[in-house]
């Protein structure tokens, strides 16, 4: 026999509306309390924002606790693997170094000669403070791409924010808590950061490919971008200092793809980077 | 006496086992990302299953705030996640009031159904309200491992199910 139309919405009724056995609320109830939770936060309520702010001090650190058994498994699985190629990174480093020793006397030339240039054009120079944060969750889900630190307005940590590993950009402050804040990875879909490459020096947006590295938007057909070029911040905006490396130009068939210098599954302690503006 | 009371205690832990694993895997997001290749939504996994066979086992009320604890630690909107794993509580209980015989195999057919539902939701939501870019590959590989691992932990989840819950079974 067909089930009925009948039968199909008492069904339903039964699932959504009847209460089950050793529930204390309903389905329907939840589900509407969702719905309305959804759209305030989408509109910025206040009581949202303090009530995501409550969870978010108290889940980020439980949630840190939480993940330390897998943290541990995570980085030993990867000390074995670096202990297995130990011997051939010694050597490539060894090269690397030798290389670097030589450049270094000609940086500090470079650096002093731009200076004195900067202060002939009357440019403004920046000078930068450090808070380094620890990462408390660095989970990647297929939705966003982002780590929790544990600085937050406490620290005087502000939206927009650059957080760095190393010298190198790895993303921007979207939210911060009294003790947290969420740092938007340069891999995620959302991020747009506007960019220099050099040589060259072509201005492009950065974006995120949701995966491990980037892509150059707006920028037109005819610009000859080398493989292998670099990617900066070009600071237009005045969120972000210019000149902070990002990646290197990886050239496919229709775009021009970055990897980043920044090692995204490898991040424990971070920099939020504050730009002073120095008077010349 | 101390002997049967230290027995019932070590009991309610197993019958809470399922609840105390979804807290587990909304606040470490256990999701086997860093595979690379492989990405899944356990806690789907999870409430799908015992709101189907065991809906006692996991509370509504539990289960909501579960969602909220996932969107903080995903950095989603405030209340998505909690209406997604509510929305599969209500397929699954639809599921368990039509269905006389229970089948592992209906059941997994009816989860891939359920999951393209809330994902397809999530996505609208995200995407028209939030205007939030997502990877559509990224979303389907998810949701494949998803319905793919389903029928692995149903499987564990039944034999857990019989020797832990058996008692109230029958």
């Amino acid at each position: 026999m067909e089930p009925s139309r009948d039968d199909f919405i008492i069904a339903i009724r039964s699932a959504f509306l009847k209460k089950g056995t050793k529930q204390r609320f309903s389905l329907l109830g939840l589900l509407f309390f969702s719905i309305l939770l959804i759209v305030l936060g989408k509109f910025n309520f206040t009581a949202i924002n303090y009530l995501k702010i409550t969870i978010n001090e108290v889940v980020y650190r439980i949630s840190f606790v939480a993940s330390l058994p897998e943290k541990y498994i995570g980085y030993s699985y990867r000390a074995v693997e670096e202990h297995i190629r130990f011997y051939n990174d010694y050597n490539l480093k060894k090269e690397e170094l030798e290389k670097l020793k030589s450049k270094k006397y000609e940086t500090i030339f470079l650096e002093a000669e731009n200076k004195r240039l900067k202060k002939v054009l009357n440019d403004i120079n920046y000078s930068s403070e450090l808070v380094i944060a620890k990462v408390l969750i660095d989970k990647q889900s297929p939705f966003l791409r982002s780590i929790i630190i544990n600085k937050g307005s406490k620290n005087n940590i502000n939206k927009g924010m650059a957080v760095l590993s190393d010298s190198y950009l790895l993303g921007k402050v979207v939210e911060v808590n009294y003790t947290t804040s969420r740092v938007l990875l340069l891999s995620d879909l959302n991020s747009k950061i506007p960019v220099t490459i050099e040589p060259g020096s072509i201005q492009s947006i950065l974006s995120g490919d949701g995966e491990n590295s980037g892509v150059l938007q707006y920028i037109k057909d005819n610009f000859p971008i080398a493989d292998e070029s670099i990617v900066y911040t070009s600071g237009t905006g005045g969120l972000l200092k210019s000149g902070i490396p990002i990646g290197k130009i990886k050239q496919n068939e229709n775009q021009n793809n970055v990897n980043f210098f920044v090692d995204f599954s490898q991040l424990r302690y971070v920099k939020v980077s504050f730009y002073i503006e120095e008077k010349n | 006496m101390s002997e049967f009371k230290k027995r019932s205690i070590v009991n309610n832990l197993l019958r809470l086992a399922p609840l105390i694993i979804l807290y587990i895997s909304v606040l470490n997001e256990i999701d086997l990302n860093y595979l690379k290749i492989i990405s899944l939504n356990f806690p789907f996994i999870l409430i799908y299953y015992w709101s189907l066979r065991k809906s006692e086992s996991l509370g509504y009320g539990y289960i909501f705030v579960a969602g909220l604890i996932n969107d903080v630690v995903t950095g989603l909107p405030i209340g998505i996640s909690s209406f997604n794993y509510l929305l599969i509580c209500g397929f699954a209980a639809y599921l368990r009031t039509i269905t006389l015989r229970p089948n592992l195999i209906k059941d997994w057919v009816f989860f891939l159904f359920t999951i393209l539902v809330v994902n397809s939701s999530t996505y609208s939501v995200l995407n028209i309200f939030f205007s939030v870019d997502l990877d559509y590959n990224n979303l389907f590989i998810n949701i494949f491992f998803t319905f793919i691992f389903y029928i692995i932990f149903a499987n564990i989840f039944l034999i857990y199910q019989n020797k832990f819950f058996k008692e109230s079974n029958d």
